[in-house]
């Protein structure tokens, strides 16, 4: 499979549509060359500011941005604006309702080398308890590009999830995506894999290892966490009757949180989760960190098999 | 406004807004009098006089933007507001009320004529500074105002803040500390000094100018002397009284989240002028 990094698609992609939208302003925390707004920031200086190494500055002066009628895409890493600068975007940006947009690169184990201090792998926990607050999580480049236009379209704040390091294409550039819609990545009937960014190539490979296995696997890529798309999830829940989640994040206050909390709701199923099992990581290659904590394709199609078993068990 | 309200008018309405804090914190049961009254002048400087803003148009683009970064005065603010004609003013006696529009701290969704939520203190700058570029992108000449306590001064933020106002050469910004000298554990230089305070201000590329927080005649011109300069931000450090205009509450740190008793109540408008019964 071909890779791009998340982030990289958003960089070249944001300077590209930059003149498509004159309100954008572009606010760096002095990593510009990391999360690639430098491609904008080159293009548009008058439209960018770079507040240097702080960021609750930086989010807080978005809301007074918004409030001017402009939109600030406010960039950092997810560990930043999920922590840093959380009462930020709690008080100033998502109670009033600005329309301010969080983009985060380094979300997730698969920052890899860097290790704890740079992974964001409790960000979407803390984010999704923010009330007004839409979260995106895209799987890779072309659905980055994709999600992009309609994220500073709709009028509100959102949290842009993006990667570090290089994640496989999962997506064909003609495949369209609607924001609050899952996508039906592999039709399926024996067990659903439910994902969200650089873990939708992996269920992937997990689908194939388990077609071997003669089992049937739908995937579904949850691009947008919040709000959820509980009809995809219900139905989930109704056809296939067993439910594997996985994200690069902290299995609690996540994506297998989300998917639970609707299925508890409506169908009650077998669910597993794949994601860190309530600890930190560590620094090492994105995938044999992957390997490590049981977050793997194989994990994942052992999971699979787990959740069918437990449903045959109900019957 | 059409007539420019002279000094005299605007120690009046001054006086009003001290009586109106009064009842609103009493009928509310809770509240925070002490800031409120020390910020009175200053407050009715900006919303009587000194900005450009329509009470019959509150989201005028091109309006000045006032940001009370100090959120738990907002009953200063609230009367401002009311008796500028931006709500009746009656509306002050549901301060703090469940389903009603003045939450205990400023809610720019709920309440007509707040330009910024605000509460959580250390904040209002970093915001003042987001409105002041985006009127510079606008090409604005809205002018940006943010009340800053004295007490939030401890929070790293407004330094940030203060370095990126200098950095981008703000001139639209206004930062005015209501330097009371006291915040909720005690004395300031007790608790986390601060001094020297307009030193500190100054190295961080501010015009500073320190005035008597109570002296309308020097609060307007501190505004006119800050209009004057053009390539950097200016900050008006205020000295001021808590509780100003109630002699027991006067620089007594007890009274910064005090409500009064029926006996405190009707002593304390006595001496803002009123013979009050509730």
């Amino acid at each position: 499979m071909a890779e791009v990094a998340t982030r990289i698609a958003y960089g070249l992609e944001l300077a590209r549509i930059g003149d498509s939208y004159p309100d954008i302003v572009v606010l760096d925390a002095d990593i510009s060359k990391s999360t690639n707004t430098f491609h904008f920031t080159k293009k548009f200086p008058q439209r960018s500011f770079n507040f240097g190494i702080a960021e609750q500055n930086m989010t807080a002066a978005a809301a007074g941005l918004a409030t001017m009628g402009k939109i600030p895409l406010v960039n950092t890493y997810a560990v930043f604006a999920s922590m840093r600068a959380c009462e930020q975007v709690r008080t100033f940006i998502c109670y009033p309702n600005l329309n301010v947009k969080i983009v985060v690169s380094h979300g997730g184990l698969a920052v890899g080398s860097d290790g704890p201090t740079h992974q964001g792998t409790e960000d979407l926990g803390v984010m999704r308890c923010m009330p007004n607050l839409t979260i995106v999580s895209p799987a890779d480049g072309p659905a980055t590009r994709k999600l992009l236009p309609q994220i500073i379209e709709h009028v509100g704040p959102v949290y842009f999830r993006l990667g570090r390091n290089p994640t496989p294409i999962v997506y064909d550039h003609s495949e369209e995506f609607t924001l609050g819609k899952a996508k039906l990545v592999r039709e399926g009937k024996d067990v659903t894999l439910v994902s969200t960014g650089i873990m939708v190539s992996e269920c992937l490979k997990a689908v194939e290892m388990l077609a071997q296995r003669s089992i049937s696997v739908r995937l579904i890529d949850i691009h947008t966490i919040k709000p959820i798309d509980r009809d995809a999830i219900v139905a989930a829940a109704e056809e296939t009757g067993a439910i594997v989640t996985a994200e690069d994040h902290n299995i609690i206050g996540g994506l297998g949180s989300a998917v639970t909390e609707v299925v508890c709701e409506t169908k009650p199923v077998p669910v597993e989760r794949i994601g860190l099992r309530d600890v930190f990581g560590e620094s090492g290659e994105p995938m044999a960190l992957f390997d490590k904590y049981s977050m793997s394709a194989r994990y994942i199609a052992e999971a699979a098999q787990r959740a069918i078993s437990r449903k045959e068990n109900l019957r | 406004m059409e007539v420019e309200l002279q000094i005299a008018d605007l120690e009046q309405i001054a006086l009003q807004i001290r009586r109106d804090i009064l009842k609103m914190i009493y009928a509310a049961g809770t509240g925070h009098p002490g800031a409120s009254l020390s910020a009175v002048e200053i407050v009715t400087a900006l919303y009587f006089r000194e900005m450009r803003i329509d009470p019959a148009n509150p989201c005028m683009p091109e309006r000045d933007r006032f940001i009370l970064s100090k959120g738990h005065a907002c009953p200063v603010m609230y009367a401002a507001l009311a008796r500028r004609g931006y709500y009746p003013v009656d509306t002050i006696m549901t301060l703090r009320k469940i389903n009603c529009p003045l939450q205990g701290h400023p809610d720019m969704k709920k309440t007509c004529g707040v330009d910024m939520t605000a509460g959580s203190l250390g904040n209002g700058l970093s915001i003042g500074v987001g409105m002041a570029l985006g009127a510079r992108l606008n090409d604005w000449d809205s002018r940006i105002y943010v009340l800053m306590g004295d007490g939030e001064l401890q929070e790293g933020l407004i330094w940030e803040a203060a370095m990126s106002a200098a950095h981008f050469k703000l001139s639209n910004l206004v930062g005015i500390v209501d330097w009371n000298g006291l915040q909720l554990d005690g004395r300031i230089e007790d608790v986390m000094n601060l001094n020297p305070l307009s030193a500190k201000w100054q190295d961080f590329g501010w015009h500073v100018q320190e005035i008597d927080g109570h002296s309308l005649p020097q609060i307007l011109s501190a505004f006119e002397r800050a209009k004057e300069v053009t390539d950097r931000p200016s900050v008006i450090l205020a000295h001021t009284v808590k509780g100003k205009g109630v002699s027991f509450m006067e620089n007594q740190v007890d009274w910064h989240g005090k409500t009064p008793s029926f006996d405190e109540m009707k002593r304390a408008m006595l001496e803002l002028g009123e013979d009050w019964n509730g």
